[in-house]
């Protein structure tokens, strides 16, 4: 039997909008059950790679389909939820509204059940009967997250979700999108918060520039910061050791006469990696 | 395809119900009837108390002019709901994110401005006939005139107004809200200013002026259908009232012939066609 096609499979995607190349040559899978983080700086392609999947934006060159289908048509929007980074709710409509309209929009067998779960699951239970007009941002936030979910979409495409969201929020969306890859669903995260993409995701796709400049597990791309060891003469730092070296490192140094008081493992962090990754070339 | 299109205008009718301009047409569209009752009472009464003139000559005349009138306001306040209920429709929508959770889904971009027109079309038409079926009713029984077609004016004006509902949707694809609402207002008066061209070149027998009043109203057929709708009111009146009435101030009745429905039609397809090609190429 052939390979089940990737949730998101992007090609040597450019866009260019007029003079402005906005993405110029992008690739990424996300596989089914895989929650691909999209870290990048302001103005880097991320809403625009992701509106091109979900074919809001058209692509200037490049391949994207989704679990198969073009992305843009029918077939892939059918599968698709998204939530966009700038979006606003009709305000005269209740929350419960909002959902029934996308249930319809979505042909989602789902009824009354599945509207009071995902609303459960936001945290917004209470909010049902409450207009879009009388919410604050961040229980908007919540009712976009649910209304991505309408449907049990195959591929969730969500543009910084968690912007508007208090701390409680933003755990409760954490736990949301590891409860979604249990189920199989494949998630592309944009995101500014380095330490959530990091908490969750599987993988993690770095793009600058239009073009992708990292690319990897977040524990890859946290390369580690080498061994600090504190002896008599001060503290010495080893920056390619591990931690498998730490032993050797001590009993070389102990053989040495050196005393030895503290050892430390340094991990790097996702955020230095991405400082790094996303610098200016230096001319 | 059908279900969506219906839910999208579900959609478009509720927030047309809480938008203030309805209530503002709705409040404009009262005081107005109310003022034409009044005003078509008051001048049947001088009318009939004046002997010298043969009455039911001057009371043709006397009403078909008030129910143009009538007529030329209809079409102004449905133009403004018109206006109203499409200007936002979709660049309006897209800039303030309203669009984008929408097109998203699977429907597509043509069920989604089928929707909007058909529920602008809908509230905007409907509003012209009723409006119209009371102007007629007013003058049949507090004046004493009855259009020698009934049917036929309030259907070429509602016709009219869903033209304007296909000009304003096409803009929304083009413009942002504010801008398309000036645009199509400035389009609506460019319509009503060939209508009086073509009055005048009539009144000083300039045929260059009426040919430039013709061809105008027929690039902007909304114009075309409400000069159709005023000309259906006497349309069977002939001889020295038809003339007079011709050439009343709010007048600018002329017969748009055999081609004008074929044409009305094919003109709203042109212009759908180019709003769904627009927005289907649209980047959002
Ligand atoms: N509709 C548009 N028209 C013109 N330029 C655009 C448009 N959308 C995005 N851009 C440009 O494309 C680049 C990438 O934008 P975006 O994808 O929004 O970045 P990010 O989401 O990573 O902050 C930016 O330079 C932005 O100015
Ligand atoms: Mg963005």
């Amino acid at each position: 039997m052939a390979e089940p096609a990737p949730a998101l499979s992007i090609a040597g995607l450019h866009k260019r909008f007029g003079r402005t190349a906005a993405l110029d040559g992008v690739d990424l899978e996300v596989q089914p059950g895989q929650l691909v983080g999209l870290l990048g700086p302001n103005g880097a392609g991320k809403s625009t790679l992701t509106k091109i999947a979900c074919g809001l934006v058209r692509p200037s060159e490049g391949a994207v389909h989704i679990a198969g289908h073009p992305a843009g048509s029918a077939a892939a929007r059918a599968v698709t939820g998204y939530l966009a980074e700038l979006f606003r709710f009709p305000g005269w409509a209740s929350a419960d509204e909002v959902l029934q309209l996308h249930q319809r929009l979505a042909r989602s067998p789902g009824d009354d059940g599945e509207r009071a779960e995902l609303l459960a699951r936001v945290g917004l239970s209470e909010a049902r009967h409450r207009r879009v007009e009388e919410m604050s941002k961040g229980m908007q936030q919540r009712l976009g997250i649910a209304q991505a979910l309408i449907g049990s979409p195959q591929l969730v495409l969500l543009d910084e979700p968690t912007s508007a969201l208090d701390p409680a929020g933003r755990r409760l969306v954490r736990d949301l999108l590891v409860d979604l890859r249990s189920r199989g669903v494949a998630v592309l995260l944009n995101s500014h918060l380095l330490g959530e993409v990091e908490q969750v995701c599987d993988h993690v796709t770095i793009i600058a520039r239009g073009t992708t400049v990292a690319s990897g597990t977040p524990s890859d791309l946290a390369r580690p910061g080498g061994v600090e060891i504190e002896t008599e003469g001060g503290t010495r730092h080893f920056p390619d050791a591990t931690r498998e070296h730490v032993p050797d490192l001590v009993a070389q140094l102990v053989g040495a006469g050196e005393r030895i008081y503290d050892v430390r493992v340094v991990t790097g962090t996702l955020e230095e990696a991405y400082l790094e990754a996303v610098a200016e070339p230096q001319p | 395809m059908i279900a969506d299109v219906n839910t999208i205008a579900v959609y478009a009718l509720r927030e047309a119900l809480r938008r203030k301009v309805l209530i503002v047409v709705l409040v404009l569209t009262g005081a107005f009837l109310g003022l034409y009752g009044w005003g078509t009472a008051e001048t049947f009464d001088a009318v009939t108390a004046r002997p010298d003139e043969p009455l039911v000559r001057e009371q043709t005349v006397v009403g078909a002019t008030l129910l143009g009138l009538a007529m030329f306001v209809t079409l102004f306040l449905g133009t403004v709901l018109a206006v109203f209920l499409t200007l936002n429709a979709v660049r309006g929508d897209a800039e303030r994110g309203l669009l984008q959770p929408l097109v998203v889904r699977p429907m597509g971009r043509v069920s989604l401005l089928l929707g909007r027109f058909f529920a602008a079309a809908t509230v905007c038409g409907g509003y012209v006939l009723l409006v119209y079926g009371i102007a007629v009713l007013l003058t049949g029984t507090l004046g004493d005139f009855t259009p020698d077609d009934i049917v036929g004016p309030g259907i070429a004006l509602a016709a009219a107004v869903v033209v304007v509902v296909g000009v304003a949707l096409l803009g929304s694809t083009v413009l942002s809200a504010t801008a398309n609402g000036i645009a199509v207002f400035m389009v609506f008066g460019a319509g009503l200013a060939a209508g009086l061209m073509g009055q005048i070149g009539e009144a000083l027998d300039s045929d260059t002026l009426e040919d430039i009043s013709s061809v105008a109203a027929w690039v902007l057929p909304f114009e075309a259908l409400y000069q159709q709708a005023l000309y259906l009111l006497t349309a069977s009146t002939q001889n020295f009232e038809r003339v007079v009435i011709t050439l009343g101030p709010f007048g600018g009745a002329r017969d748009g012939g055999a081609l004008l429905w074929p044409w009305a039609v094919a003109y709203l397809a042109m212009v759908w066609a180019a709003a769904a090609w627009r927005f289907g190429r649209m980047d959002l």
